[in-house]
């Protein structure tokens, strides 16, 4: 349904001043249809530049973006129309809330795609449903709700177009522990429900292990790691080059393995530790 | 798109109009916009125009950013020009035409004269930090401050509008952003359907602007900010040899420029 295949992609911000920049040199990467893609790096590595590129806000300066096979820099309808199918939702979302009712807002999107009046209502309330927006909500300004449901109104607004891919920017930045894990949540049941893309942007390696089938790593603009989460968090050392961390649950296990602990298998996220430990437990080897 | 406002814009360098002190820079614009308007005769303009040339050499700024600066003022440029053609009287190019060539000489000086008196000022923003620029506005009003002028207050407020033009334009390019990745279209349709399509932008924009001004009040009272009275500065401003020669330099070009005009030229 959505494939994205990136090739030679590179961007260069304010070209011609003493500003001249790289965000990102010659990106090749093929995302098939239905991966939840984990892409880390630190600030500043070009993920959101990259991820940009993909919905067509920013034009590359060289280098093409395939969207099911459909080059999406032909001209500027497709770069308009790409925008349903690839879902963006930005940094800090609820910054973008301004309607007067929250479900006026979560509409925005689907009443710019121009549908009927029923259909934007019936995923106006599907979208709300995903996250777990109650509709009592609904004629409520989204400017007197908490920070977690502002987050999880704005995410509403981009599902409501029912992207192929979705995508997400540092979606848990700023919540507290809960509403982290109702929005990782929400996204996750999203994805088993529609078999969309999803690609999460985060700076928490813990999520990133537990979730992605994938795991992209950005640094200085160029994709440097990409693989399963147990090919990349088997090499901490390179991670930490690059000044990025692997989860916490690996670190232990390394630490444990260190002092003589024979775990077995690979370890990133709390349960594959948790199994492994008792496992070791009670063969004795510990 | 709104990262090409190059408006109070810095560009950081080392060359000799980048070490000028503020205080230097500021008297030398003002010198130089009267000297501008003192100029009457082809001589005075080409001084002028050699002067500002020179000046830009020396700051090592490309010409391109230069004549970026001045395309919003373009409409402005032009319909001087075409003005002073149309209503300036005097010999007719061909007899019976309503263009004179004291019309066209006028309006070729008109446009030099606005595109001098914008880049000058380009000029003083481009190679002038804000801070440093609204340190040396503060120090040169301070006299004011005799007859109640809030000097410091005004010089803080503008410190803080400039410094938060690009914080703004960043806002405005993210929310635009945001709302594009939601169909937002800002490009197409009527004018009454375009300003509508302005409403996505400002209610959020005008939201986060005030939270800021919030914050910043807070984070200048909890840094125990109560006003200028006694407060000292890091970088303590000196004129240096060069600032006086500067200052000389432009003082003298003035006194030409005038000496010029009395002369016709």
């Amino acid at each position: 349904m959505s494939e994205i295949r990136v090739e030679d992609l590179s961007h260069v911000y304010s070209a011609g001043t003493p500003f001249e920049k790289a965000a990102i040199e010659h990106i090749n990467i093929t995302i098939p249809q239905g991966q939840l893609v984990g892409l880390i790096g630190h600030t500043g590595s070009g993920k959101s530049t990259f991820i940009q590129h993909l919905n067509g806000l920013l034009a590359p300066s060289s280098g093409k973006i395939f969207v099911d096979g459909k080059d999406i820099n032909t001209d500027k309808y497709t770069r308009r129309d790409v925008k349903w199918q690839v879902g963006l939702v930005f940094q800090y979302p609820e910054y973008q809330l301004f309607e007067e009712t929250v479900y006026k807002d979560i509409a925005f999107g689907p009443k710019n795609m121009k549908l009927s009046e029923a259909e934007v209502d019936e995923r106006v309330r599907e979208a709300a449903g995903f996250v777990g927006v109650d509709e009592e909500l609904f004629e409520k300004s989204p400017l007197e709700l908490s920070g977690g449901q502002k987050r999880r109104i704005a995410i509403a607004g981009v599902i409501a177009m029912r992207p192929g891919v979705l995508i997400l920017d540092e979606p848990t930045a700023g919540l507290d522990p809960a509403g982290c894990r109702q929005i990782l949540d929400n996204i996750c049941a999203y994805r088993e429900k529609t078999g969309s893309t999803v690609i999460i942007v985060s700076h928490n390696m813990d999520d990133a292990a537990r979730l992605a089938d994938r795991i992209v790593v950005f640094d200085h603009g160029s994709i440097v790691m990409d693989g399963t989460p147990e090919q990349v968090f088997s090499k901490p050392e390179e991670l930490s080059a690059i000044g990025l961390s692997i989860p916490h649950a690996a670190a232990i296990a390394v630490a444990l393995r260190k002092r003589g602990v024979q775990l077995e298998g690979s370890i990133y996220t709390h349960e594959q530790l948790k199994a492994a430990v008792i496992r070791a437990k009670e063969a004795g080897k510990c | 798109m709104l990262k090409d406002i190059t408006l109070g814009q810095y560009f950081p360098g080392n060359t000799v109009i980048h070490r000028l002190d503020p205080r230097t820079k500021l008297i030398a614009v003002l010198l130089y916009i009267v000297a501008l308007f003192q100029a009457k005769g082809w001589v005075g303009y080409a001084a002028v125009l050699l002067a500002s040339l020179g000046c830009m050499a020396l700051s090592k700024l490309k010409p391109k950013v230069i004549f970026k600066g001045l395309k919003p003022m373009i409409f402005i440029i032009a319909l001087t020009a075409l003005l002073n053609i149309f209503y300036t009287d005097g010999t007719p190019i061909i007899p019976g035409w309503i263009i004179t060539w004291e019309g066209i000489a006028r309006a070729v000086q008109m446009v030099l004269r606005i595109v001098l008196l914008i880049c000058g000022t380009f000029l003083l923003t481009y190679t002038t930090s804000p801070i440093a620029l609204t340190d040396g506005l503060e120090l040169l009003m301070s006299p004011l401050k005799v007859i109640k002028v809030p000097v410091h207050e005004m010089t803080i407020m503008m410190s803080m509008a400039l410094r938060f033009i690009p914080t703004l334009i960043e806002e405005t390019d993210k929310i635009m952003s945001a709302q594009k990745a939601r169909g937002a279209d800002f490009e197409t349709g009527s004018l009454v359907s375009r300003a509508k399509a302005l409403l996505p932008i400002l209610v959020p924009l005008f939201v986060s602007a005030f939270r800021r001004a919030d914050e910043l009040a807070i984070a200048m009272e909890s840094r125990c900010y109560h006003g200028g009275e006694g407060r000292t500065r890091m970088k303590q401003m000196k004129f240096a040899g060069i600032d006086y020669a500067a200052l000389a330099v432009s003082a003298l070009f003035l006194a030409g420029i005038i000496v010029l005009r009395k002369f016709g030229l």
